[in-house]
């Protein structure tokens, strides 16, 4: 279709698509060159939370949480408890006199709640017979507390005593939890962001009370970020990313992403239709306090905080929806995507518009807000000068099921969990050829020889 | 009434012999032993044989028709061609040198079981073009003549190097056969004692019933022809029971002599379900026996009263009828005729033995296949990869069977399979194992138990300790008697003559007087070892019937006198042997008290660990002493003629490659005389490991794998790039509809696959599903089945997803597709227009380059500098560059080269990080990102 539409640019889009299908095997940039599989989950693997800079747990559908030494590849513990898949995970840390001591929260659909030990494997501690099942956990460090969100939004000390708990009354419940400034809680609840003021009393108990209601969102909300002390972030299912100001909770930039082009060629109106929603939905969100990385259907658009426009994009980055993001810096990010791949992209300058192709080139997207109601405040010219290319620099392919999510342990490595049971732990092969001689030579030294 | 048989001593012949004096010549293991130049066709010797190739015959010295051949291994008429095997077994049964007592001996009562060590002989026949190792042995049979039956076994083959240089080898295999057999015997050998014994107690009882008769009829009976008949036969069958009884006990004390036959080890666990056995068996008699006094019956005459006695004679006769076996009359009169037909060699030996024993042989025959240069190279081989177990892993066999070998060697075969728990208890430590340099080859080792060195050695530090020290006992049939043959040789040596018995007396008193100071030399037995063999010892002191009471000089029994005697003889013996010998021999006789005490006391086995370790710890000083005194073998020449059959033929042929290692073989064989040839060279664990059997099948295989890579790379254009992402580590996936095909070429390519597993883990020889990324990981070539289904573009799929990981060599179109290769590493195995024809040729030209690929990468893996800075300054950077720089100019190799061995020696570091590969943590997948392009032929 989009070749059919393109008509005589086949040239160009035959460019613009093939990289993307396939970078080739040549991949000079890509230092992943040694990986090791990570075998133990029996279901989808959904999650990953990274325990300390050398550890990170998995959990999935299994409801088994696997705690894995990233370094060597081993299975360390393995967390046994939920009877049924992981809907939560995250980590909680205590300080105490001398060491910082991790665990794990875990919310899964057997509607319990545990807290693990990942040192020794124990369950510390567990509350069960919850009304439903949590979908969301925000740990708030600072206070001390820690929040569920389902169908009602509970708070918890450590000791995992209610501290207090309010009904929902939208039927979806809460998706998202976020911290804002100022003891305040934003949490996404289908088409709206409530925020909620958390007091903690002179008798440390802590009471929620809600304080707003934002209904800019024409859709389902699917992602809601920090972004950083000023701003949050929320993503929609038909592609709306608003950004929002976080101590006065209103919006800042309202963007609709949409994957079409069609005003530039509206005579031939055999418009297949709107594009499906799930092309545009906004999948996953991730920053790094300067550029918004939103995975949009198959694509990935890269939006700038201090321009408020769009810098990159790519709207076929994978050939199927893109289920996790991260930017690793400010020109490199990643994706991984149903599609089983991981991918790599570079910011890159365009090469300089000499041909006029390349405007042309541009051009043909058309993107931006359509004229809703909401008013958002400024509208993207199509040719900004400084729009850059998100250039695919390696990819990564072993898992032959969606990649549901990926943790990077900087020079360490990468860990990716799929749908296909696995855990793939990615690694720069020269590094671990060096590591490996290191230990070599000592085990050498320790042997006095051969 | 034969001709004196050409006898071949164990000796090296002096035109060989006398090779340079140079002690460190070219290295032995990378010498191998040539034919003489004379013979200008090394095979010629083989022309004239009767027979096509080696086989072991077993034959016996049968009482009624002479030597007889029994059977041969491989029985296959086609093997001894036209062969004489009825002359040929008449040769060899007549080289049988055991001089032993049979029957009664003089000054004792009863007849004595005599207690053969077997006996090794090499023996040729020149006009037959004939020659054999012969392994005498003696199984015992209750009707034959003097209870035993003369066997033997023999090694038939046509080139007389061959016996002579596999001859510690053959010895160790055929004592291993001869241990099984005689195992199988001893226990059938009870059987039917136990048996007469029944039926002699049953005539007895029936005699005595009749007798009983004839009293009641009235004296004038008495002393009528009849009666006096009678009571002479009643006499004669309670002497017969006397003599079973005494074999019975005889038999079952046969574990607990000493062995001097250091190959005659014997699975613990057989010997202890038989010294229970027969213990079994000697209680119950001897219950029957002791309370009604046979013996004093037959010393007081007939008149006594013997109510008491026929009362327990129908006892027994009621526990007897309880049996399965009806017990028979015995005729006073045996039947020793030549009608009585013999046991069969089945009938001798259990049967489980006896096929065990069958079995073991078939494997000698098979391991001593082929010439003896190509049993030679490839023991050097073996014994060479052993040490080098670094970088073995990757293009070599494994090398599993060898440790076995190595066990082996003082491992006991067991018929019964008691294998695993032998393997634990007898797990010898590397006793000789120490630093030595010339332990690749057993033929050449053994000059570490230089006897006569470090008699001199005991004999000093006897001088010096003076005499108090000699603690042995005649009667003592344990270890002891080992060490103590030890201590005293100094004396027995210095007169040889008499010994006075005195001695051994005062050694008995002071082992009495339990004053076992810890004698420098005698420290081969720690200390906590010392209480227990003494328990031992008394206990077996007490079991042969109250010799001791001997210890004033006085009255021995005729018995303990035999065995002061036998000791004296074996004194002679192990007067060469001794110290060597029981150097060697401790650790297999620990075993056997081991047993001993197993069979005492139940749990003797950890305390026999400490005991084993010190020997291992003790045996390099040793080695040391007597390395550094090689000249001490010389004086050892006299000892030839010391009653040593072999020694008196001329030492033909056998040809070692240096001059003094060969003499200590030589005197090897000749110093033990006729009862344990073997003693010296043996009993050492890394003699050369007979050729595994599952290795030569293994190597078969990949010789004829050879041939299809030969075919290969004459074939395919593009095998050197299949070959490079082989031996790279890029998974190559061979596609094919045909699985014949498909298999044959993996088969083929197997041998470019490094570090291939222990059973080709990891090599996928035929595929029908698609593969995932863990497949990847653990196969390193995979033969996939391209099918036109679903099931196929889903393979397809997996194909084209993973395709940056794998190489396709498509064998239906004849294409490859895999990343460039413009290497010249590889351009000489798979030159498509090679001029080798022969597979096993190319195998071996392709096994010498990969160890040179092997070599390479241990160099490069092991230099600190290429992997790591040298200070802390250095850059990784600097590093990176110094690398580039030895592989590309120091070995020259190109990129794609560089990547062959950057492979192997990742390979070569994990194996050396992890050798078990037991590691909790996944395996790791290396790859790289490089373009493919699509060969085609």
């Amino acid at each position: 279709m989009l070749r059919w539409i393109l008509g005589g640019r086949e040239a160009q889009s035959s460019a613009e698509k093939s990289p993307v299908l396939c970078i080739g095997e040549e991949q000079p940039k890509n230092c992943f060159t040694e990986l090791q599989v990570l075998k133990g989950h029996f279901d989808i693997v959904r999650f990953l939370v990274q325990i300390d800079d050398f550890r990170c747990a998995s959990a999935g559908d299994d409801g088994l949480v696997l705690v894995w030494n990233v370094e060597t590849g081993e299975r360390l513990q393995e967390l046994r408890g939920h009877s049924q898949q992981i809907t939560a995970i995250t980590t909680i840390t205590c300080k105490n006199e001398v060491t910082l001591n991790t665990s794990l929260i875990t919310a899964s659909s057997d509607r319990s709640l545990s807290l693990w030990d990942p040192d020794t494997g124990n369950r510390v501690q567990t509350i069960s017979d919850l009304h439903s099942s949590v979908k969301c956990l925000l740990v708030l460090e600072r206070l001390c507390v820690w929040l569920s969100g389902g169908e009602e939004l509970c708070v918890w000390n450590r000791d995992f005593q209610l501290q207090c708990q309010r009904p929902n009354h939208s039927d979806t419940g809460i998706t998202a939890l976020i911290e804002l400034p100022k003891n305040y809680i934003a949490a996404a609840m289908d088409k709206k962001i409530m925020i909620y003021s958390l007091t903690v009393s002179a008798d440390s108990s802590v009471s929620v009370a809600e304080i707003r209601c934002l209904s800019d969102h024409q859709d389902q909300i699917r992602a809601l970020i920090n972004v950083n002390d000023g701003f949050f972030a929320s993503g929609s299912h038909m592609g709306e990313l608003i950004l929002w100001n976080a101590t006065e909770w209103n919006l800042l930039a309202y963007e609709h992403i949409l994957w079409e082009e069609s005003q530039a060629y509206n005579q031939t109106e055999i418009r297949m239709g709107a594009p499906k929603p799930s092309e545009m939905s906004i999948q996953h969100l991730t920053t790094n306090g300067n550029l918004i990385l939103a995975a949009v259907g198959s694509g990935l658009y890269v939006y700038s905080i201090q321009t408020r426009s769009v810098v990159a994009y790519r709207k076929v980055a994978h050939d199927s929806n893109v289920l996790h993001t991260m930017l690793l810096s400010d020109s490199e990010l990643m994706s991984c995507s149903e599609d089983g791949s991981v991918r790599m992209w570079e910011i890159q300058d365009l090469p300089l518009p000499a041909e006029p192709a390349s405007s042309g080139f541009f051009g043909m997207w058309s993107f931006g807000r359509s004229n809703k109601q909401s008013g958002p405040p400024s509208k993207k010219v199509i040719d900004i000068p400084n729009i850059r290319m998100l250039e695919l620099t390696g990819d990564l392919i072993g898992h032959s099921g969606a990649v549901q999510m990926f943790v990077s342990f900087k020079e360490k490595g990468l860990v990716t969990c799929s749908a296909d049971h696995l855990l793939i732990l990615w690694k720069n092969g020269e590094r671990q050829s060096r590591l490996r001689s290191l230990a070599l030579f000592q085990k050498l030294e320790e042997r006095g020889g051969l | 009434m034969i001709g004196s048989p050409d006898v071949v001593a164990f000796a090296k012949e002096d035109e060989y012999g006398q090779t340079s004096p140079d002690l460190w010549p070219l290295p032995e293991e990378f010498s191998v032993p040539l034919y003489p130049l004379a013979d200008s066709n090394p095979w010629a010797k083989t022309s004239y044989a009767k027979f096509t190739k080696d086989f072991i015959l077993i034959s016996e010295f049968s009482e009624q028709v002479g030597p007889q051949p029994l059977l041969t291994i491989p029985d296959d008429p086609k093997v001894c061609g036209t062969f004489d095997l009825n002359y040929f077994s008449l040769r060899i049964m007549s080289v049988d040198y055991q001089a032993s007592f049979v029957g009664h001996p003089p000054g004792t009562g009863y007849p004595r079981l005599s207690f053969v060590e077997d006996s090794r002989v090499v023996l040729g026949d020149s006009k037959e073009g004939a020659f054999a190792y012969v392994h005498h042995l003696t199984l015992y049979d209750l009707e034959a003549r003097g209870f035993v039956r003369p066997f033997c076994m023999a090694y038939v083959a046509a080139d007389e190097k061959k016996i002579m240089l596999q001859f510690q080898e053959l010895s160790l295999r055929f004592s291993q056969a001869s241990e099984c057999l005689k195992a199988g015997n001893r226990r059938a050998f009870a059987k039917e004692l136990q048996r007469k014994l029944r039926d002699l107690e049953y005539t007895h009882s029936v005699l005595q019933r009749e007798e009983g008769l004839q009293r009641e009829a009235g004296p004038q009976s008495m002393y009528s022809a009849h009666a006096v008949e009678k009571a002479n036969e009643l006499a004669n069958v309670e002497k017969s029971i006397f003599e079973h009884r005494d074999l019975l006990k005889q038999i079952s004390s046969y574990h607990r002599r000493p062995r001097r036959d250091p190959h005659a080890v014997t699975c613990q666990k057989c010997v202890d379900e038989c010294l229970s056995e027969c213990e079994e068996l000697l209680n119950k008699y001897a219950k029957i026996a002791y309370p009604c006094g046979y013996g004093e019956k037959a010393g007081k005459g007939e008149g006594h009263p013997r109510g008491q006695g026929e009362d327990d004679d129908e006892e027994e006769e009621g526990v007897k009828r309880k049996l399965s076996y009806t017990p028979q009359l015995i005729k006073a009169k045996s039947a020793k005729c030549f009608d009585k037909r013999l046991k069969t060699l089945q009938e001798l030996c259990d049967k489980t033995f006896y096929e065990a024993t069958v079995e073991l042989l078939k494997e000698t025959e098979r391991s001593f296949r082929g010439d003896l240069c190509y049993l030679y190279t490839r023991r050097l081989d073996k014994a060479l990869q052993r040490k080098q177990r670094v970088t073995t892993f990757l293009f070599e066999e494994d090398l599993n069977d060898d440790d076995e070998d190595e066990l082996g060697t003082l491992r006991p075969f067991c018929a019964v399979n008691h294998a695993v728990d032998n393997y634990v208890l007898l797990n010898p430590p590397p006793i000789v194992l120490a630093p030595e340099p010339h332990e690749l080859d057993a033929l050449e080792r053994p000059e570490h138990l230089d006897p006569a060195s470090e008699t001199s050695i005991t004999l000093e530090s006897e001088l010096g300790l003076g005499e108090s020290h000699l603690e042995s006992s005649p009667s003592d049939q344990t270890l002891e008697t080992q060490e103590s043959s030890e201590e005293t040789k100094g004396s027995f040596s210095s007169d040889k003559s008499g010994v006075g018995l005195a001695e051994i007396q005062q050694s008995l008193v002071s082992m009495k007087s339990e004053a076992p100071d810890p004698d420098p030399d005698s420290d081969l037995t720690p200390d906590p070892n010392h209480n227990l063999e003494r328990e031992s010892s008394s206990e077996e002191m007490e079991t042969t019937a109250g010799e001791d009471e001997g210890e004033n000089g006085g009255d021995q029994t005729p018995m303990s006198l035999l065995e002061v005697v036998s000791e004296l003889e074996a004194n002679r013996e192990e007067e060469c042997e001794g110290v060597s010998g029981s150097e060697l021999l401790v650790p297999i006789d620990t075993a056997c008290c081991m047993v001993q005490e197993g069979f005492l006391y139940e749990a003797s086995a950890p305390e026999a660990v400490p005991h084993l370790c010190q020997n291992s710890h003790l045996q390099p000083s040793q080695t040391l002493v007597v390395n550094q005194e090689p000249q001490a073998l010389l004086p050892l020449q006299d000892d030839y003629t010391v009653g040593s059959p072999c020694s008196e033929s001329p030492a033909t042929g056998l040809e070692l490659p240096s001059g003094l290692l060969g003499d200590a073989v030589s005197r090897t064989s000749a110093e033990d005389g006729s009862d344990c040839t073997m003693s010296a060279s043996t009993g050492s664990d890394q003699t050369a490991s007979p050729l595994g059997y599952g290795a030569l099948v293994t190597l078969r295989q990949r010789k004829k794998a050879g041939q299809g890579a030969l075919r290969f790379v004459r074939q395919y254009p593009f095998a050197i790039q299949a070959l490079w992402c082989l031996l790279s580590g890029r998974t190559l996936v061979v596609l094919g509809a045909d699985e014949g095909r498909v298999r044959r070429l993996v088969a083929a390519l197997a041998l470019f696959v490094p570090a291939p597993g222990k059973c080709g883990e990891r090599v996928q020889a035929w595929l029908s599903c698609p593969f995932t990324l863990t497949d990847l990981q653990r196969w390193k070539l995979i033969g996939l089945q391209r099918v036109a289904s679903p099931l196929g573009s889903s393979m397809l799929y997996s194909l084209s997803r993973y395709s940056r990981y794998i190489s396709i060599l498509d064998a239906d179109h004849k294409t490859l597709r895999c990343p460039p290769y413009r290497g010249q590493l590889l351009a000489n195995i798979a030159d498509h227009r090679t001029y080798i024809r022969r597979g096993s040729t190319y195998f071996l030209h392709l096994q010498s380059t990969l160890c040179h690929l092997a070599a390479k990468a241990f160099l490069f893996t092991f230099t600190h500098h290429l992997h790591l800075p040298v200070s802390s300054t250095e850059g990784l950077e600097v590093v990176e560059s110094r690398r580039r720089c030895f592989l590309q100019e120091q070995l020259g190799l190109s990129e794609e080269d560089s990547q062959i061995l950057l492979y192997l020696s990742q390979l070569i570091t994990q194996q050396y990080l992890q050798p078990t590969g037991s590691s909790a943590a996944a395996p790791s997948f290396s790859f790289n990102y490089t373009t493919s392009i699509l060969y085609k032929i």
